[in-house]
């Protein structure tokens, strides 16, 4: 296995698309590193994406922020603005293993790794984020929710990277949360994973809804249903209720250890009604924290 | 494939190695560099055996490149103790008795030790979500996380 860490993002694409083997790219590692010791991936060539600016560092202006794909959990948690414009995203990626795997792993990484149960993805499309890709044809720019398209099957080809993401500034009274359920209290994959944004008028009537589902089919899902169910209302019992319902009729899960097909769909519609109930409270002002 | 040339600093001091790509970090501290202080409990970042700071960052060393030191300031276990003067942190989890076989503690100390420079001041709470990822399979944690208050309780005073 050979090592590269190019200081350019086309460096890195002319390295992956050129590689006769199997080239794979390198973030935090915390997956790649695991699948390699336990024979899952055996790579001729790990190509270090983090050496290059574009990757590691996080910009905004008035439309919003940019996010390399190859910044850790730990560091979105340290950037205030962010943290206080998307709360539900920063933790969710902060929901990601131990403290000591927040200091490695990355969205990109989340992302790329290709689970349906990766934390961050559900909040970074709830958000609206778009993925920024560039490869040996160019750049080209695709909703997060497209991004995946089945178990460890992405729409990339081969030698594009993800360079960054952008998620858009924080309406005005816009609100977001992620909640998962595990059956322990830290370090556990998620049973059920919802991610919830929302966005009020000035009369408390909800403008915009975006509302994604992880580990109950096999990519994380937007469901844009319940979205629609909130729209025009006032977010109230009856609004969450029909959101919450077409959020448990979306899921097409599995049945595995952590728990059956029919208890995903019930626990889907519970956390949507609770991450709705908690984007809104942020959305009208008021924090809530989820632990 | 030619070994890679890496030039690190671990606990303040620099030093020269050379390593495989396949090598982690943790494989270069402890079969290189004989600091057998960091542990390898599951190699798959679930432990915190081989809980290290890379410039000021408390990672898995097992989920860490030995060639991604290249460049970077590394902290370990080795680098707590000064001299024969234990770190505080040292000091208390012997008063306390916070450790029965000893193989998860290096990398509870470190992370412990990562925790106290953010923040001095935690909550049990804050102590407990913290040490998450570093288990402990003989003290039930209690004694770990009273040992750690009272450390920082002394390194708030001191
Ligand atoms: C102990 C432990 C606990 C964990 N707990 C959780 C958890 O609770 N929730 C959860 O969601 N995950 C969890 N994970 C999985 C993992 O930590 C996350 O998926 C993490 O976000 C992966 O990011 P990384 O930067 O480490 O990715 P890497 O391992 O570097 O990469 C993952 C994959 O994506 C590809 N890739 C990475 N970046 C890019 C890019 N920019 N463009 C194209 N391809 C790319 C790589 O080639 C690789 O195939 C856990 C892992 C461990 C070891
Ligand atoms: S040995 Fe690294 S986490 Fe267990
Ligand atoms: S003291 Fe034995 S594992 Fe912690």
């Amino acid at each position: 296995m050979r090592y590269e860490a190019p200081e350019t993002i086309e460096k890195a694409c002319q390295l992956l698309a050129a590689e006769a083997g199997h080239a794979r790219v390198l973030a935090g590692g915390t997956d790649l590193l695991v699948q390699i010791k336990t024979d899952v991936l055996d790579p001729s060539v790990v190509i270090d994406i983090k050496k290059i600016a574009a990757t590691r560092t996080i910009t905004s202006d008035a439309a919003g922020f940019k996010i390399g794909a190859a910044v850790t959990g730990a560091e979105l948690k340290e950037h205030d603005a962010l943290k206080a414009a998307w709360p539900g995203l920063v933790e969710a990626a902060n929901l990601i293993g131990s403290t000591q795997v927040q200091g490695r792993a990355t969205l990109g990484g989340n992302l790329c790794n290709g689970s349906p149960a990766a934390d961050s993805v559900p909040a970074l499309i709830a958000a609206g984020a778009k993925a920024q890709i560039v490869g040996p044809e160019g750049r080209r720019e695709l909703a997060v929710e497209d991004v995946m398209i089945g178990v460890r099957k992405l729409a990339l080809t081969k030698g594009e990277i993800i360079v960054s993401f952008t998620v858009p500034a924080r309406p005005k009274h816009g609100g977001d949360a992620y909640l998962r359920f595990i059956p322990r209290t830290e370090m556990d994959i998620a049973v059920v994973g919802c991610g919830v944004a929302l966005e009020l008028d000035a009369s408390g009537t909800c403008t915009a809804a975006r509302l994604s589902l992880g580990a109950v089919a096999e990519r994380p899902l937007l469901v844009a249903e319940a979205g629609r169910a909130l729209v025009g209302t006032k977010v109230d019992a009856a609004a969450i209720e029909a959101a919450a319902a077409a959020a448990s009729a979306a899921c097409r899960p599995i049945d595995d250890k952590r728990g059956t097909k029919v208890f995903r769909i019930q626990v889907a519609g519970v956390l949507a009604r609770r991450t709705i109930q908690l984007a809104l409270d942020r959305a009208n002002g008021k924090t809530g924290a989820t632990h | 494939m030619a070994k890679h040339h890496v030039h690190t600093t671990i606990n303040g001091d620099p030093i020269e190695l050379l390593c495989d790509t396949g090598e982690t970090l943790l494989d270069v501290l402890r079969n290189q560099l004989n600091m057998t202080g960091t542990k390898e409990g599951c190699s798959t970042g679930d432990c915190g055996a081989c809980s290290v700071t890379v410039d000021g960052r408390l990672v898995c060393s097992c989920l860490m490149l030995g060639v991604e030191a290249n460049g970077k300031k590394i902290g370990t276990i080795e680098g707590l103790a000064s001299g024969d003067a234990l770190h505080p942190l040292q000091q208390k989890f012997l008063e306390h008795a916070a450790l029965q076989c000893g193989v998860c503690t290096p990398g509870v100390l470190v992370a412990s030790k990562a925790l106290l420079e953010k923040n001095p001041d935690p909550t049990e709470t804050e102590v407990r979500y913290w040490l998450a990822g570093n288990l402990c399979r003989c003290t039930g944690y209690d004694k770990i996380v009273r040992a750690v208050m009272d450390a920082a309780k002394e390194m708030r005073s001191a």
